[in-house]
């Protein structure tokens, strides 16, 4: 499919985010370069772990896309400790890779992320981040993702 | 639904319906037949009772185009039974792994709450209400454009989008993650999965509907237990069963393998001991093994030490270890003083430990490389089997030049057959006997072994040198005497071993 038609659905994708974003979430509009990808700012629900801390949240998109998902990926000096969240920023989050759907959002994906920071009862590491954060390739998608437990 | 093309997705068509017959399977057996001819003494066996080994196993081969055929044949089959379109009853019958019985044993058992099956099989039920989608212009969710209502599209979950996405989204399903019985519906948590009907309406690209055929037909075969692919890499050949077992069978290019295991036809072990062994061959831990046998490991450390001296002080070589020991006793070196001639420390306990552990070790390396080197003794001459094939071929032409018929130089290649097939067994009886503890009937059993390895080397001479054109007429009686005897020691082997798995004789090392 062609270039055309991405250019496109993200743009709209944009659009529905500047003109009504969901709370907790908000487009960083400086990070709008040529380039398909764009940030979002997270802000931790309140009555959680969480509440009141900003995150920053980088989105690229492929040729493929939304074919394939895009690459998800916690940026900047903030990066939420949870158990999901390796220290480099990657998420293990299975819409992110198996269970993705050319039907998802960008917006989706966001209050997928902040309803996984939510349901989070401790702050803690994933069990193998160390050693992760050693091997792991650069790009989260090339990670064959075991999903850690549901149950946060 | 009474029409072929409902059941014919495929580009290549079922035009020629001719000959679902099996076929002949008379050329098949041909070789095989050479068992029973005549002079078996059958007062030989020990328990008289057939085997496994002699009973048939009926298999046919099947080319790709006839795997497409049964899969249609199937489908016929249980839609004549139930009334239930087939792009729905292939989904269905992928779900209980194309096993007929099984799907309708489950259809009438859920009598009255059919509509369970059909949630299992995550597609929907074609006896409910579909949901009207009749707005007239709509959004496709996927590319955020609006589209006639006819340039969109769905499954019966009734989640559409427009024909464009679609495609793409299939071609990526097919062509990047290669699946194919499973692609569930574009909408997020949506478990419905794609039938071929909207696959093949949808996918014009012929480079695509060829792999999304092919891979529909090689997940039939996979799920299918009555089914296997030849394991030789450049064939194309189905074999299949009338019932699951371990038995050999053989594909029309030649191979002959086990069905249960694809791997050569290895009676008389078992897959798993198999199995086994071959990870055992391939594990670098043998090749270490090796290593221990001649040398031995610091008592501290563990570490390798080859000893490249006639000193038997030995200073570990590691540098954190630095352990000093006796390379007699493996004893610390403390206690020998300056003079090991007055060993006298052999049986001190540590000393004694240390020795135990490295002779366990060795013995059990000594005990693998036993069993081991005579596999390999018979792997390698099997590799060799086709010059000998070759070697007789033009000995048999010698022959019919001196005026002997087609007929009467047969014999040759028969012994051939016969001194290849009692290689193979004896291969992989060392397999079976590697994992067995001894008892009585394991002696009996290496009686038969040896016997039938002792016929074989002599059958084997024979063929490598004694053939000459000058004395052929009085060898063929020798030759034909010998390849009979191998053969009837053959199978009163594999009949021994075949029991004994019936009634339990072989105790395993764990
Ligand atoms: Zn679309
Ligand atoms: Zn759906
Ligand atoms: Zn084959
Ligand atoms: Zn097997």
């Amino acid at each position: 499919m062609s270039a055309h038609f991405v250019q496109k659905r993200i743009q709209k994708e944009i659009l529905t985010m500047r003109k009504s974003p969901p709370p907790g979430i908000r487009l960083c509009e400086d990070s709008l370069r040529s380039a398909p990808e764009f940030m979002v700012e997270l802000t931790g629900a309140t009555g959680t772990l969480y509440s009141e801390q900003i995150f920053k949240l980088l989105f690229k998109f492929g040729e493929r896309y939304p074919f394939e998902s895009p690459q998800v990926t916690f940026v900047g000096n903030c990066i939420p400790v949870h158990p999901h969240v390796y220290s480099n920023g990657h998420i293990c989050l299975s819409i992110l890779t198996e269970d993705w759907s050319p039907a998802l959002s960008t917006e989706a994906v966001c209050l997928s992320v902040i309803s996984m920071l939510s349901s989070c009862t401790e702050k803690k590491l994933p069990p193998d981040n160390a050693f992760y954060i050693r091997t792991c390739s650069k790009n989260p998608k090339d990670t064959k993702w075991w999903f850690h437990d549901d149950q946060v | 639904m009474d029409s072929d093309e409902d059941f014919d997705y495929y580009d290549a068509g079922d035009d020629e319906e001719d000959d679902l017959s099996l076929r002949d399977d008379a050329d098949d057996d041909d070789e095989d037949e050479g068992y029973l001819d005549d002079n078996i003494i059958v007062s030989e066996a020990p328990h008289g009772s057939e085997t496994k080994d002699e009973e048939v196993y009926p298999h046919e081969c099947l080319s790709a185009d006839r795997i497409v055929d049964l899969m249609v044949e199937i489908l016929k089959e249980v839609n004549d039974i139930v009334n239930i379109p087939p792009t729905t009853l292939r989904i269905l019958l992928a779900h209980f792994n194309w096993d007929k019985e099984l799907l309708l044993e489950k259809y009438y058992e859920y009598d009255g709450n059919q509509e369970r099956i059909f949630k299992e099989a995550h597609v929907v039920s074609p006896f409910k209400m579909k949901r009207s989608n009749k707005s007239r212009d709509v959004s496709c969710e996927i590319c955020c454009s609006s589209c006639s209502s006819s340039f969109m599209t769905g499954l019966d979950c009734g989640h559409m989008f427009c024909k464009g996405c679609w495609s793409q989204y299939l071609r990526t399903k097919i062509m990047d993650e290669g699946m194919s019985q499973t692609i569930p519906c574009p909408a997020f948590d949506c478990e419905i999965i794609v039938d071929d009907a909207i696959v093949m309406s949808l996918i014009s690209d012929k480079k695509v509907r060829l792999k999304y055929q092919h891979l529909m037909t090689n997940s039939f075969v996979e799920c299918n237990s009555l089914l296997k692919w030849c394991p030789s890499p450049d064939c194309h050949h189905v074999i299949k069963v009338e019932y699951r077992d371990r038995r050999a069978v053989k594909c029309d290019c030649g191979r002959e393998f086990c069905f249960e295991c694809s791997e050569s036809w290895h009676d008389p072990v078992l897959c798993v001991h198999l199995k086994k062994w071959l990870k055992k061959c391939d594990d670098d831990s043998e090749t270490s093994n090796w290593i221990s046998a001649n040398t031995k490991e610091c008592p501290k450390c563990q570490v390798t030490i080859e000893k490249d001296g006639g000193c038997n002080h030995v200073i570990c070589r590691s540098q954190t270890c630095k352990h000093e020991f006796c390379w007699v006793c493996l004893g610390p070196w403390d206690p020998h003083g300056a003079s090991w001639y007055n060993c006298n420390r052999y049986n001190a306990d540590d000393a004694k430990k240390a020795r135990d552990t490295q002779q366990r070790s060795r013995e059990m390396l000594q005990r693998y490389l036993f069993y081991c080197n005579r596999y390999m003794n018979h792997l390698q001459s099997l590799k060799f089997e086709h010059k000998l094939y070759a070697r007789v071929k033009r000995k048999m032409e010698e022959m019919q030049q001196l005026n002997m018929s087609w007929i009467e130089v047969q014999f040759l290649k028969k012994a051939v057959d016969v001194l290849c097939q009692c290689r193979q067994t004896l291969m992989y009886t060392y397999v079976f006997a590697f994992f067995l503890k001894r008892n009585n009937q394991l002696l009996l059993f290496e009686d038969n072994q040896a016997d039938l390895e002792k016929a074989t080397e002599t059958l084997s001479e024979y063929l490598e040198r004694d053939i000459t054109t000058a004395s052929i007429r009085d060898i063929k009686q020798k030759v034909q005497d010998k390849y009979r005897y191998c053969d009837s020691r053959r199978s009163v082997l594999l009949r021994h071993v075949h029991e004994g798995y019936d009634k339990e004789w072989w105790d395993y090392l764990d």
